[in-house]
C-alpha cells in the first residue's frame, strides 16, 4: 500500500496565488526578466520541426535579441532525439546546452528496453540533458516499485548526462499525487523534478510548482542532495515568470535562483520578456509584433 | 413604505469588449455642474493604456481586413445603438451638464448624425481619395487608401457624446481602431458610450474607451510603440508639444485639432478628418502593348 503525505489543497493554492500578487517594478523586475531568460530552455517539440528551425531556435537561445545585447543566452534548447546533432552543431561555442526528450515522450508508453535505448542513443549524439517522462500508467496503477526501478535504469543510461524526470502532472490526479510522484523521482536519482510534457492541457500552475518545490524542499533538508525543479507548459507571459520566481525564492531560498537549480520549459515566453525587457531600456512599450513569437 | 436608497453607479473601462475596473483599482467621483456626485469613475492607468493598445492591435488586422460595405454596417449599427438609448443619454447631459433639454437632445441627435455621417463614407474613401494615376509607360498606376492602424485619440476636455463621437468615428471608418481617452470633465457619456457599443456589433478591441487623468494617460499613449498615430483634441498647448516629442520617437503620426472644430457642424463632418488616418499604397501594373 502506497503512503502519502497529504497536501492542503485549499492552502496550497492560496499560498500560490499570494505569493502571485506582489509588485515588482522597476529594477527588480529587470533583474527578474534577465534571470528569467538565462532559466529558459528553449523549446520545439512539434512533429513538423525541421533542422532549419532548430538551427534558428539555437541562434535564439545564445543570442536572444540583437538589439539587447546585454540579456543572457537561454539555459539550453530543448528538441526531439533526431534533432540532438543539429542542435549541437548550432549551439558549438556557446554555453547554452543541449537537452533532448527521450524515453518514449510524450505519453512514455514503451518497453523499458526500447527507453533505455533511445536514452543511450541520444546522449551518444550529444545531448548534455535528458528530459524522460515517468510511465503515468504504472504510477496511477500503485506500481511504484516499477516507477522508480524505470528512472534508476535511465539514470544509469544517461552516464554524464543529467536527467529531469517529467512528472505530467495534469495527468496526475492530485495534488497529493504530484507530492508522491516528486518525492518518488528525487529518491530515484532524478537530478532534475519537471512539471509537464507541455502536450497536457493543464502544466505549471503555481499551485503544482509549489507542491513541487516544497517536497524537493523537504528532501533536500533530509538528504543534502541538490534537485533542480523545472516548470514546463503554460509559463507564457512575464507576469508567469516573474510569479514562479517568487515562489522558488521564498520556498528554496536565493540558492535556487540559478540556470542549474530552476528551468523554465517554454517556447513562446521570450518573446514577451524581451518586449518587457525594451521597455525597461527605453521606457516605450513595443508592439506584439516586436520581437518574433517563435 | 421607506424610501428607496439612491443606486450610485460605478463605471468601467471598456477595453477589448470587456467592461474592466481599472487596473490599478483606482477610481475617481464624477460630479455633476453643481458639484454633486454623479458617479464613481475608473481612473485608468498606463498599464490600462497598454492593455487596451495590446487588445487594438490584435484587432486591427480583422478590422481593416473587412469589406468596407461591412464596416460601414456595423458603424450605423452603433449609431442605432445610441439612437435607441437617446433619452438616457439626453437626461443625463441635462443632469450632469446642466443643458436645457432642448440642447441636450440637438447634442445626441448631431452625435447619432455624426456615426451615420461616417458609416457611409467607409465604401467612398477608397474612390474619393484613390484613383488612378496617369502615367507615360504602358502601365496602370493606382492609388488606395489604407487604414494607418492603432490611433491614439485624446478627446476634447469638455466633450460630452457628441464630441467624443466626433473624435473617434473618423479614423474608425477609414479601417482603424481607436484607443480613447475620455474627457476628464465629463467622462460618463463616453463610458455610457461604451456600454452601448458593447451589445452593438462593434468587434472585440476595436474601440477602447478609458476614463481617467488626461495628463497621466496621454503621454503613455502617445509613447507606446504600438500607437502608430494620435488624434489630440485636447487643445492644451503643454500637452500638445509633449505628445508631438513622444509621437516623433515612436514614429506616429500626430494630428492636433481644436476641440471647437469637432463641435461645429462645418467642419465636425469632413473628408478631411478621415484622411489623416489613412496611408497611400501605389501599385504599378503592366498593361498590353
Amino acid at each position: 500500500m502506497r503512503t502519502m503525505v497529504p497536501v492542503d489543497r485549499v492552502g496550497i493554492e492560496e499560498r500560490a496565488a499570494a505569493l502571485g500578487k506582489r509588485s515588482i517594478k522597476a529594477d527588480a523586475k529587470r533583474q527578474g526578466i534577465r534571470l528569467a531568460t538565462s532559466m529558459i530552455d528553449l523549446t520545439t517539440l512539434e512533429g513538423k520541426d525541421t533542422p532549419g528551425k532548430v538551427r534558428a531556435l539555437c541562434h535564439k537561445a545564445a543570442r536572444p535579441a540583437a538589439t539587447l545585447p546585454d540579456l543572457p543566452p537561454c539555459a539550453a534548447v530543448c528538441v526531439y532525439p533526431t534533432l540532438v546533432p543539429v542542435a549541437r552543431e548550432a549551439l558549438r561555442g556557446t554555453p547554452v546546452q543541449v537537452a533532448a526528450v527521450a524515453t518514449g515522450f510524450p505519453s512514455g508508453l514503451t518497453s523499458l528496453a526500447v527507453k533505455l535505448d533511445e536514452t543511450r542513443e541520444t546522449v551518444a549524439a550529444g545531448a548534455q540533458e535528458i528530459d524522460m517522462v515517468i510511465t503515468r500508467e504504472a504510477f496511477l496503477r500503485g506500481d511504484d516499485a516499477r516507477v522508480a526501478y524505470e528512472i534508476e535504469a535511465v539514470k544509469e543510461a544517461c552516464g554524464p548526462a543529467h536527467l529531469k524526470v517529467i512528472l505530467e502532472t495534469a495527468e496526475l490526479g492530485s495534488y497529493d499525487h504530484v507530492r508522491h510522484a516528486t518525492t518518488l523521482a528525487m529518491e530515484a536519482g532524478a537530478d532534475f523534478v519537471k512539471t509537464s510534457t507541455g502536450k497536457a492541457s493543464q502544466g505549471a500552475t503555481p499551485g503544482v510548482v509549489l507542491v513541487m518545490l516544497e517536497a524537493v524542499r523537504d528532501y533536500v533538508q533530509r538528504t543534502g542532495r541538490v534537485v533542480g525543479v523545472k516548470a514546463a507548459g503554460g509559463v507564457g507571459t512575464t507576469k508567469q515568470a516573474l510569479h514562479q520566481l517568487v515562489l522558488v525564492r521564498e520556498t528554496l531560498g536565493d540558492e535556487w535562483l540559478r540556470p542549474d537549480r530552476f528551468r523554465i520549459g517554454a517556447s513562446s515566453l521570450l518573446g514577451d520578456l524581451l518586449l518587457q525587457y525594451a521597455k525597461t531600456e527605453t521606457g516605450r512599450y513595443g508592439r506584439p509584433g516586436d520581437f518574433p513569437k517563435e | 413604505m421607506s424610501p428607496r436608497l439612491t443606486v450610485r453607479k460605478t463605471y468601467k473601462a471598456y477595453i477589448g469588449d470587456a467592461f474592466v475596473r481599472s487596473e490599478s483599482g483606482r477610481t475617481d467621483p464624477a460630479h455633476d455642474h453643481q458639484g454633486a456626485l454623479v458617479a464613481n469613475v475608473p481612473r485608468c492607468s498606463r498599464k490600462d493604456v497598454r492593455d487596451a493598445v495590446k487588445a487594438a492591435v490584435a484587432a486591427f488586422p480583422g478590422w481593416a481586413g473587412r469589406t468596407a460595405y461591412n464596416r460601414g454596417q456595423i458603424l450605423y449599427r452603433a449609431a442605432e445603438a445610441v439612437e435607441s438609448r437617446g433619452d438616457e443619454f439626453v437626461a443625463a447631459a441635462v443632469r450632469v451638464r446642466g443643458l436645457k433639454e432642448k440642447a441636450a437632445r440637438a447634442e445626441v441627435e448631431a452625435a447619432v448624425d455624426t456615426l451615420v455621417h461616417y458609416a457611409g463614407w467607409t465604401d467612398k474613401i477608397g474612390a474619393v481619395l484613390g484613383g488612378v494615376n496617369p502615367v507615360a509607360a504602358p502601365y496602370l498606376s493606382f492609388s488606395v487608401p489604407e487604414p494607418t492602424g492603432v490611433i491614439g485619440v485624446v478627446c476634447p476636455p469638455e466633450a460630452d457624446l457628441l464630441g467624443t463621437v466626433a473624435a473617434i468615428a473618423p479614423p474608425l471608418a477609414a479601417g482603424n481602431v481607436v484607443v480613447a481617452l475620455l474627457s476628464e470633465r465629463w467622462p460618463t457619456a463616453g463610458l455610457d458610450l461604451g456600454e452601448a457599443l458593447g451589445v452593438s456589433d462593434v468587434p472585440k478591441g476595436v474601440v477602447a474607451l478609458l476614463s481617467g487623468r488626461t495628463a497621466e494617460l496621454a503621454p503613455a499613449l502617445a509613447a507606446h510603440r504600438g500607437v502608430d498615430g494620435l488624434l489630440d483634441a485636447s487643445g492644451d498647448a503643454d500637452l500638445r508639444g509633449e505628445l508631438g516629442r513622444l509621437g516623433a520617437e515612436t514614429i506616429s503620426r500626430v494630428r492636433h485639432v481644436a476641440p471647437a472644430a469637432l463641435a461645429a457642424a462645418e467642419t465636425r463632418l469632413s473628408l478631411s478628418r478621415i484622411e489623416p488616418w489613412t496611408e497611400l499604397k501605389t501599385a504599378w501594373h503592366p498593361v498590353g502593348a
